[in-house]
């Protein structure tokens, strides 16, 4: 049973999608699990065949339970955990620049012995023989580790750093689309965020008149394709609020506040066929907004097309929903759990606006905090939101 | 404890005294021909002549035509002659220019020397010593550069050694010549001018260990002969951003010592092996063999290899140069190993 | 032949021709039982050589055999159990089995062994010369090779090294006049290879090796020309084998009159002859003498039998001198 989130402990069997004999691919969805954040299909990282299923359609079992048994071409009769590191990313792809060797002067090849090409994926998780070892000795899973060295492989200074800090981070990479699912996942959910979760709410009107005259000065000047949306500038404008009121990011885990050093935003995006998720733009606070937009198109574009990774799901710090056009005025938002704050935007409204004793017309943008108040007081809250409200009236800063 | 340490008077220094490679190594076969009147040395122009590289100069004088032999250009026979006056009872060292020509010497040394003692069931030993120059660096082209010192740590039966420093230069001779067996010594070209200081009374070294040099944390640099000074040099690189490198030299080249190299590589976690001659089938393959065979889970990284480029070597200097291993190669493959960019 | 060999001496040289002869029949016909393996070189035909050569050297002498030396090991007196025991593989054998037919030696009787790369015995022959020379003493090296030797880069190094040096080593040429199965016409351009000798300034004779008495004087002459410090010595055995080169040769090469008529000339017939035409021996005293030597090789094959084989335990023992592993440095 891999790991899909931090949070998760078990997970429920709803379908297998194969059955022993089956020849599998690396990437073939194998099997169908219920987890609070809901229905998410679990891929396989092996090529093989499948040689037994080890876990009942409905039995419910803890995370790292071993579900089925794959054979991988060449491999005798072995027992192979289907998601080996669940959660661990397939290794993620090394930097494409990887370092090409100076050329010498005068250009010669280079005497000394490539290092091994990095390889974005592999058949299995890479970790070095090393910390293979003291991974094993700690007990530690490799999936919750993320790997740095040659290849994206698991290196001893990665065991060591997630032998020290305890990382709330776990992630996992399958894919999650099914509709029924997400209804179900949205269900358990809020539930629990209602049952568990004491909330309290702030709300702010900002004014939206700087930031929208920025904004379309700014599109004038950009080709259809690369105009930004105003979504961005809320988006980016909660990062950097993050910054100031840091209790608002990350999450509330076994009685205590475990904060999160970069914002992942998790962008509430309805889909056509109904249903709603929350994927994460990684790193908002790091990105431009040029960044910010494309990912948010990206990101968008892939969850109405049952394109996302889970760890997009599973790894937002914070949420941020916005209504748009078609929206209504404010939205009183539901913390998504484990986190521990969400942002509610409503549409952009034109209305009557008092500022130094002048009334106009303003457009603005009801904002409102949903916040976690174990993990933080109203006080915070204000804030945070004020923090926001201040970003926006310097959009060219963002 | 350390003022009571401090009370001691220090013990008397032995004298120390500057030296190069050239004049350890001359020192180490004058003594050899004086404590061993069975000694005697032979090979192409080292008496008159005073040998190719100078070794022997003066030893014709001061030990005569007998003990000091010249020979005509006849590899294979006074290579042969050399392993039949050690059957005999001699301690031959055989002096072969470089080992660019000891291949016309292959047969005795593999079919004779290495064989004997195990064909005659135990009966005929070869305590012999044939030295041979090796190595690039000096713009003499392809046929004066070879690196073919695994063509003989291939071969059971012969001890291969390669000193690279001036106390070795100085200590191995001796020992050699005490081994039972054939020792076969490489003595690389760029190291001959090699100055340094030297204690007095320095004697023999062993011939079983390989030595650390220069002790680190992050990385091994495995290396030996030639390519040991650019390793060196290598190391006070890495150690400027920060990256401590420990350096091994093998000094026997056969056999192994694994343990120094296992050791280092069980402390550093990452290796690179640094040898000058080529990659394919070399001595580095066989090092990094032993390293997965007995230390893959003490690895952090793969093993890293860097070594002479594939092609027979060329005059130019610039292209010499980008073929053989540097200093700045070296550092590069260990940087690169150190820091990978995940 | 000349007719003043003392009768014992003369029935001596039969003894060890025969005892060559009589031992490699057996080995043939236990290399087709399996017993023997490997490469089996049968040295039928030229025991003259070893017998007459092997008489003017004494027991501080050294030899360097070719990988056809069993002849050579009976005659310098390797017992025939060690032989045969070393035939077989048994450790036993004289070289505890390791080196089989090619590569009998015996540090007890200066036998530095059957060397079965050809020429490369001649450099070391000329090593253990240096090395007697260098200690002063008067002993001689005697190095067999056959004519393939002469074509060798081995012999020419080695016979002007050995020239130049003055070394007292006996190059002894088995000129069978096939290098395996390349006639010497068809290898070497001057097929009179006393003269390639005699052109490092080597004394050089030519002698007819398939006359025991002819192949002793000559080589004694050498002998005592290299004993009073006149440098290395080459003589040319002539001689011929009467089977094929190994046993898996069929011996295409040259024609069955050949071998037929060189076997007109077989030294142990002709010998047999001159002996009893001085009454030396008659056929009770040749029988005798056979059925005494057939006795010596039954015994050296029931003792090869009773042999053990070495412990694979062994296998890498003296791979390496057995020396003490700490403190080599002094």
């Amino acid at each position: 049973m891999p790991s899909l989130g931090a949070d998760m402990e078990a997970g429920t069997l709803v379908e297998w999608r194969v059955k022993p004999g089956d020849a599998i691919h690396r990437g073939d969805i194998i099997c169908e699990v219920v987890t609070e954040k809901g229905d998410i299909e679990v891929e396989s990282w092996l090529t093989g065949t499948v040689e037994q299923l080890l876990v009942q359609v409905g039995q419910k079992v803890p995370v790292k339970t071993l579900m089925a048994l794959i054979r991988t071409e060449g491999e005798g009769a072995a027992a192979v955990p289907p998601a080996p590191a669940p959660s661990a990313p397939a290794p993620s792809a090394p930097a494409p620049s990887a370092p090409a060797p100076p050329a010498p002067t005068p250009p010669a090849p280079t005497p000394s012995a490539p290092l091994p090409a990095p390889q974005p994926s592999s058949e299995r998780t890479r970790i070095s023989p090393a910390a293979r070892k003291r991974i094993e000795a700690a007990g530690l899973d490799a999936s919750t580790i993320v790997g740095s060295g040659i290849g994206g492989a698991i290196t001893i200074a990665d065991v060591e750093k997630a032998m020290s800090a305890s990382q709330p981070a776990a992630r996992a990479e399958s894919e999650a689309t099914s509709v029924t699912a997400i209804r179900r996942a949205i269900a358990r959910a809020m539930a629990r965020s209602k049952r568990e979760i004491p909330h309290y709410y702030l709300s702010q009107t900002i004014d939206m008149s700087r930031a929208l005259s920025w904004l379309e000065r700014e599109n004038s000047a950009r080709e259809l394709p690369r105009r930004l949306l105003y979504s961005v500038l809320l988006l980016k404008a909660v990062a950097l609020a993050v910054r100031e009121v840091p209790e608002m990011n990350g999450f509330w885990q076994d009685d205590h506040w475990i904060g999160s050093d970069a914002v992942h935003a998790g962008v509430a995006t309805s889909l056509r066929s109904g249903g709603l998720i929350a994927p994460a733009i990684h790193d908002v606070g790091g990105k431009s907004l040029d960044e910010v937009m494309h990912a948010l198109q990206d990101l968008v574009n892939r969850a109405r097309s049952s394109g996302l990774r889970s760890s997009e799901l599973s790894d937002p710090t914070i949420t941020v929903t916005s209504l748009g056009e078609r929206g209504c005025d404010s939205v009183m938002p539901i913390i998504y759990p484990p986190q521990v704050a969400i942002v509610g935007f409503g549409r952009v409204v034109e209305q009557a606006w008092a500022e130094n004793g002048m009334v106009g017309a303003r457009r603005v943008i009801h904002a409102t905090l949903g916040g976690d108040h174990r993990a933080s007081d109203g006080h915070r809250g204000a804030l945070f939101l004020r923090a926001v409200d201040s970003l926006m009236q310097s959009p060219e800063q963002l | 404890m350390t003022a009571i340490a401090a009370a001691v008077p220090p013990a008397a220094m032995p004298g120390v005294v500057k030296t190069t490679y050239r004049d350890a190594l001359r020192a180490a076969h004058r003594d050899a021909l004086r404590r061993d009147d069975r000694v005697f040395l032979m090979g192409e122009d080292v008496g008159r002549y005073g040998g190719c590289y100078a070794v022997s100069l003066g030893l014709l004088e001061e030990f005569g035509p007998e003990r000091v032999r010249d020979t005509p250009l006849s590899e294979l026979a006074f290579v042969g002659a050399g392993i039949g006056a050690a059957a005999a009872g001699m301690r031959p060292i055989v002096e072969v220019m470089t080992v660019n020509f000891s291949l016309l010497a292959l047969d005795q040394i593999v079919n004779s020397a290495a064989t004997l003692l195990h064909m005659s069931g135990g009966q005929c030993a070869v305590p012999l010593v044939i030295r041979m120059a090796t190595g690039a660096g000096r713009q003499v082209a392809a046929q004066h550069s070879h690196s073919l010192e695994v063509w003989y740590a291939h071969v059971p039966g012969i001890r291969v050694v390669a000193p690279a420093t001036i106390e070795d230069a100085r200590g191995m001779l001796w020992t050699a010549l005490q081994d039972p067996d054939p020792v076969v010594m490489f003595e690389h070209v760029m190291l001959y001018n090699l100055e340094g200081e030297i204690a007095e009374t320095a004697g023999a070294t062993d011939l079983d260990h390989a030595a650390v040099r220069r002790e680190g944390s992050d990385i091994s640099i495995v290396t030996y002969g030639g390519c040991l000074p650019k390793s060196m040099r290598a190391a006070e690189t890495l150690a400027a951003d920060g990256i401590s490198a420990e350096v091994i030299d093998l000094r026997t080249l056969r056999p192994l010592d694994d343990e120094t190299i296992l050791k280092s590589v069980a402390k550093t976690h990452r290796a690179v092996i640094v040898d000058e001659g080529w990659r394919s089938c070399g001595l580095s393959a066989e090092i990094a063999a032993r390293i997965a065979e007995s230390a893959l889970y003490e690895l952090d990284a793969p093993v890293v290899r860097v070594c002479t480029v594939e092609v027979p070597i060329p005059y130019p200097r610039h292209l010499e140069e980008a073929a053989l291993p540097q200093a700045a190669s070296i550092a590069d493959a260990a940087r690169r190993l150190v820091n990978h960019h995940g | 032949m000349s007719g003043d060999i003392p009768r014992e001496h003369a029935l001596h040289l039969l003894r060890e021709m025969l005892r060559i002869r009589l031992f490699e029949e057996k080995c043939a016909e236990l290399y087709g039982e399996e017993k023997i393996r490997g490469f089996l070189h049968l040295y039928i035909g030229e025991e003259a050589v070893a017998a007459g050569a092997m008489q003017s050297l004494t027991k501080d002498d050294a030899i360097v055999a070719t990988y056809r030396e069993h002849g050579h090991a009976l005659v310098r007196g390797i017992s025939a159990n060690a032989v045969m025991a070393e035939m077989y593989g048994k450790v036993e054998g004289c070289s505890r089995g390791r080196g089989g037919s090619m590569h009998i030696f015996s540090a007890a009787h200066r036998f530095y062994g059957g060397n079965a790369i050809v020429g490369g015995g001649l450099p070391l022959a000329a090593g253990i010369a240096l090395a007697d020379k260098l200690r002063g003493v008067s002993h001689v090296t005697a190095c067999f090779f056959g004519d393939g030797a002469v074509a060798e880069g081995a012999f020419h190094e080695t016979a002007n090294l050995a020239a130049l040096w003055k070394l007292p080593l006996l190059l002894l040429c088995e000129n069978n006049l096939y290098a395996m199965g390349t006639a010497l016409e068809r290898a070497q351009s001057e097929t009179d290879l006393a003269r390639k000798a005699a052109a490092y300034r080597i004394p050089s004779t030519s002698v007819d090796g398939m006359d025991v008495l002819a192949v002793e004087a000559a080589t004694r002459a050498a002998c005592d020309a290299i004993r009073a410090g006149a440098g290395p010595q080459f003589v040319e055995l002539r001689t011929y084998r009467f089977r094929a080169h190994s046993m898996f040769d069929p011996d295409r090469y040259r024609d069955k009159s050949e071998v037929g008529r060189w076997k007109e000339r077989d030294p142990i017939m002709t010998f047999t002859a001159f002996l009893r035409g001085r009454g030396d021996i008659d056929d009770a005293g040749l029988d005798a003498l056979r059925k005494e030597i057939e006795s010596e090789i039954a015994t050296a094959v029931a003792f090869a039998e009773a042999g053990q084989w070495e412990a694979v335990s062994d296998l890498t023992k003296f791979v390496y001198s057995e020396r003490p592993l700490a403190g080599r440095a002094s």
